[in-house]
């Protein structure tokens, strides 16, 4: 079990980047439905089920939600914690497990480089990915493909300029809210 | 926020001119009986602008919340339309959106609902196809660009007044002025939160909201409700998800003699309504009062919130006769 790597999230995240453009220059022969599919799918589930306990949604966004994956949150969010945590910061499903999104927004908090993409809206999970070679999926921009009416959230400013600039700001800092 | 009426529903009209708006929920029967709905609205419909019909709130199966809209809107009453995201995917989800705007809901409470193991039939299939934020910015989307998530072409946009839930009493405390603007970004006109008990701590959650800005882009509504007991307090703490109850209140209950609690718990919620409307950024309170609904009507009436505001020419729906009860409409308040 390597989960306690999940705890070093400033270094997942560089690990991460210099991965995705280790990938790139293998775009020829990585695609969907090739030979080394299956192998990249198994060391996929083997490395990222050990540090993540990955689900293989194939559209992975842990740089996103704090390396923590957030498809092990039992009810599949992608948007951040329900109203639902208990008061100790507990799942609402597992009294006795932390929410991972708790643990999520801690770690993202401590990650300069995409710490604040938690603030991004996710769109629904295309399900027809489960199962599919993640990194594959993003060298090849699938997973960013998303349905025709669903307006591409990234674009939708959250908070006003003058605020996000000073959230970003506070990001790596403790207490990171505008007041 | 812009000047147009998003559906034109009496909530967004009482919102959008200043008024302290006043909602409450509805306890939905498990029976197949549409009187059991309309008795239980008489008592909510004359002290609140909107009632809330709950879908398999703690994921106990009722009458489902589409249903009970329907019902409600021939009656004359406003309903607020909640959608949970657990039962259902996308595709069932959009279909009831646009029935709901069909039979006249103009409110949508979009929420990702309480799991299925808080209920009585925790063996069930969680679905949790949508969050309640891609929930709310599809419900946007079918309003606004007039299209379902695929990009089909509606013929006719529903028309409806978006709201979210917010629960500012449970961790990550830091992050939740945030969530609220990823759901205001997302789609959300109006908030109504989980129940508060915790006045300090909701005011510290509103100073952060004005700190981000999203005061005027957003109407936020704070749950409230009586606790009967202090039997009932600690059940809801421990047992109903998102629930928190500060030890002080349950120790003035405890302190209460047992047969006056149920006045205590009232006595609360008044002063806890009477706390939350002094803040700024508070547009109205959402009254909770599970089994106990007469309540609803004293404890408003105590806050001082009575009567609610009407259009002129607007009767009360609860003394407009309905077609099948139109000969015991002499009995109706």
């Amino acid at each position: 079990m390597l989960r306690f790597l999940q705890n070093y999230p400033h270094a997942l995240e560089v690990i991460y980047d210099l991965f995705e453009k280790s990938l790139m220059p293998f775009r020829r022969w990585l695609k969907p439905g090739s030979a080394l599919e299956p192998a990249v799918i198994w060391i996929e589930k083997v490395g990222k089920g050990a540090v993540f306990d990955c689900r293989m949604c194939g559209q992975c966004i842990l740089h996103s939600t704090g390396m923590t994956c957030s498809m092990t949150c039992p009810k599949n969010l992608r948007n951040g914690p329900c109203g639902g945590v208990r008061a100790n910061g507990n799942c609402e499903v597992y009294p006795d497990k932390p929410c991972i999104w708790v643990q999520a927004f801690e770690r993202s908090i401590d990650m300069p480089r995409y710490g604040y993409e938690f603030l991004k809206i996710e769109p629904p999970v295309n399900r027809r990915l489960e199962g599919t070679a993640s990194w594959i999926n993003m060298i090849h921009d699938i997973d960013d493909e998303m349905p025709d009416g669903w307006v591409n959230t990234d674009e939708i400013p959250i908070i006003t300029a003058e605020v996000e600039q000073e959230v970003r700001r506070r990001w790596t800092v403790d207490s990171w809210i505008v007041s | 926020m812009d000047s147009e009426l998003k559906a034109g529903g009496r909530l967004e009209r009482v919102l959008r001119s200043g008024r302290f708006a006043v909602t409450s929920e509805l306890n939905p029967p498990d029976s197949a009986d549409a009187e059991d709905v309309y008795r239980a609205a008489l008592v909510l419909s004359t002290v609140c602008d909107g009632i809330n019909a709950v879908d398999a709130s703690g994921a106990h199966c009722h009458m489902s919340s589409v249903a009970i809209c329907a019902l409600l809107t021939r009656a004359g009453y406003e309903p607020i339309y909640q959608v949970a995201c657990r039962d259902r995917n996308r595709i069932a989800i959009q279909g009831d959106l646009l029935g709901a705007a069909a039979m006249g809901v103009r409110n949508v409470l979009c929420i990702t609902g309480d799991d299925v193991s808080a209920g009585d039939q925790p063996e069930a299939k969680r679905v949790f196809d949508f969050d309640s934020i891609q929930l709310l910015r599809t419900a946007r989307m079918m309003r606004d660009e007039g299209m379902f998530l695929s990009g089909r072409k509606l013929t006719t946009k529903p028309r409806l007044f978006l709201g979210a839930a917010a629960n500012p009493f449970v961790p990550p405390f830091d992050w939740r002025p945030m969530r609220l603007a990823k759901k205001i970004a997302a789609g959300a006109d109006f908030i109504q939160t989980q129940y508060c008990f915790d006045v300090v701590r909701l005011r510290e959650y509103m100073r952060h909201v004005g700190d981000l800005g999203l005061l005027d882009k957003v109407y936020i509504l704070i749950g409230v409700g009586p606790l009967r007991s202090e039997r009932a307090a600690d059940y809801m703490r421990t047992k109903v998800p998102g629930v928190v109850i500060p030890d002080e209140v349950v120790e003035r209950l405890h302190k209460t003699p047992k047969k006056q609690q149920r006045d205590e718990g009232k006595r609360i919620c008044v002063e806890i309504i009477q706390q939350v409307r002094e803040i700024e950024g508070v547009n109205g309170v959402h009254v909770m009062a599970y089994r106990q609904e007469e309540l609803v009507a004293e404890i408003i009436e105590a806050a001082g919130l009575f009567p609610r505001p009407r259009r002129t020419g607007e009767s009360d729906p609860a003394s407009r006769a309905r077609p099948r009860q139109r000969a015991q409409s002499a009995d109706s308040p």
